[in-house]
């Protein structure tokens, strides 16, 4: 995956995978992933359907954020270690800036009128957004794998969210025997 | 957002460059993690002060490992936000970088697909781990229950841009509407 791809004459450099990747980050709230594909496959055609899938399984299955390890992986594609760094750079510059100055605001005036009353909308509907995502993540993995996996959702949320068990002990009690069992699944 | 001891710097450093590379499932997934070592552990804020944190993460665009630099933020000012940034991407993306060429070589290999299918469910345990965690942070009375819990069916039913969701939010606060 690292020698640019020679089909493709439009190939992009490291000052064009900065542009689109600021794009990108500027365009979503709560997770950019959708305009990632939007740009990449539908956009600029850098990357075909499947290679993006490709792409995205293997961002997934990584730790780490996964947008940021689909930039790195593409940059890195394209233009090498140059491309990587532009990718991640253009991706995180802007929003860092911008929260940044959010903050500022919030650190000034967090506490000014109802300013506190609308952060508490906000935060009520922020968990709201990460309760619907949880939510539509589980559904086809409970509908197909109602056995031989759904019971590793309850297990992490009981180990995390319930128990609060540090995160790396979780991880390595479920996730080998998750693997395992997924393993059998496909036998 | 005083001057920052280089201790605290390093101790940003260290604990997101850890959380990076357990962060199977994205930032979502570790904001339990984050959280025992912001509040619990180390006590650099207040349950509220990190539900709020992330609100404005929410609010502003850009993926979802802001939240961390927001942490950065909070502890030692914008140099602990640049930190805490690059500590929780640089690991991660190192790997993802040098994984990439590997992966192409093993491609529908049955462990490969064993292990993206094994560490989905124990990912969404943990996404949900963190609603769990942010809706007792965040909704201190029932009127803010009822928003996040409208938020959720909107959210998971329709396809709505969530930002219209995070601005209704917003607007009835600043309006008094869930004091």
């Amino acid at each position: 995956m690292q020698s640019p791809d020679t089909s493709n004459d439009d190939s992009p450099k490291a000052g064009g995978l900065f542009l689109a990747f600021l794009s990108v980050g500027l365009s979503g709230f709560g997770g950019v992933l959708p305009f990632a594909r939007r740009m990449l496959v539908e956009r600029r055609k850098w990357l075909s359907e499947s290679q993006f899938n490709e792409t995205l399984a293997l961002c997934q299955a990584l730790p780490g954020p996964n947008i940021v390890n689909v930039s790195v992986v593409v940059g890195s594609r394209f233009a090498g270690p140059a491309g990587a760094l532009a990718a991640l750079a253009g991706l995180l510059g802007a929003p860092v800036v911008i929260v940044l100055v959010l903050a500022t605001l919030y650190g000034r005036y967090g506490e000014a009128g109802r300013v506190p009353a609308m952060i508490a909308g906000l935060g009520a509907a922020a968990c709201g957004l990460v309760a619907a995502t949880a939510a539509k993540m589980a559904l086809p993995i409970v509908r197909t794998r109602p056995v031989s996996a759904a019971p590793f959702i309850v297990l992490a949320f009981i180990g995390v969210g319930i128990m609060k068990f540090p995160l790396v002990w979780v991880l390595m009690v479920l996730a080998p025997v998750s693997i395992a069992a997924a393993w059998r699944f496909r036998a | 957002m005083k001057g920052a001891s280089t201790g605290l710097l390093g101790d940003l450093a260290s604990q997101f460059a850890v959380l990076s590379l357990v962060a199977f499932g994205g930032a979502n997934a570790v904001i339990p993690e984050m959280h025992r070592q912001a509040v619990g552990l180390n006590h650099w804020m207040s349950d509220v002060e990190f539900a709020n944190l992330f609100a404005i993460a929410q609010a502003a665009p850009g993926p979802n490992v802001m939240i961390s630099t927001l942490v950065g933020w909070k502890v030692a000012g914008i140099g602990g936000a640049l930190v805490a940034t690059i500590a929780m991407c640089a690991p991660s993306s190192l790997l993802a970088y040098f994984a990439a060429r590997a992966w192409e070589r093993y491609r529908e290999t049955r462990w490969r697909v064993a292990i993206g299918a094994g560490l989905a469910p124990v990912t969404v345990g943990l996404v949900g781990s963190s609603a769990w965690l942010l809706i007792h942070a965040a909704d201190r009375q029932w009127r803010l229950v009822v928003v996040t819990a409208i938020v959720a069916v909107v959210a998971y039913v329709s396809k709505i841009n969530p930002l219209w969701c995070l601005a209704a939010a917003a607007a009835l606060g600043l309006a008094g509407a869930l004091g």
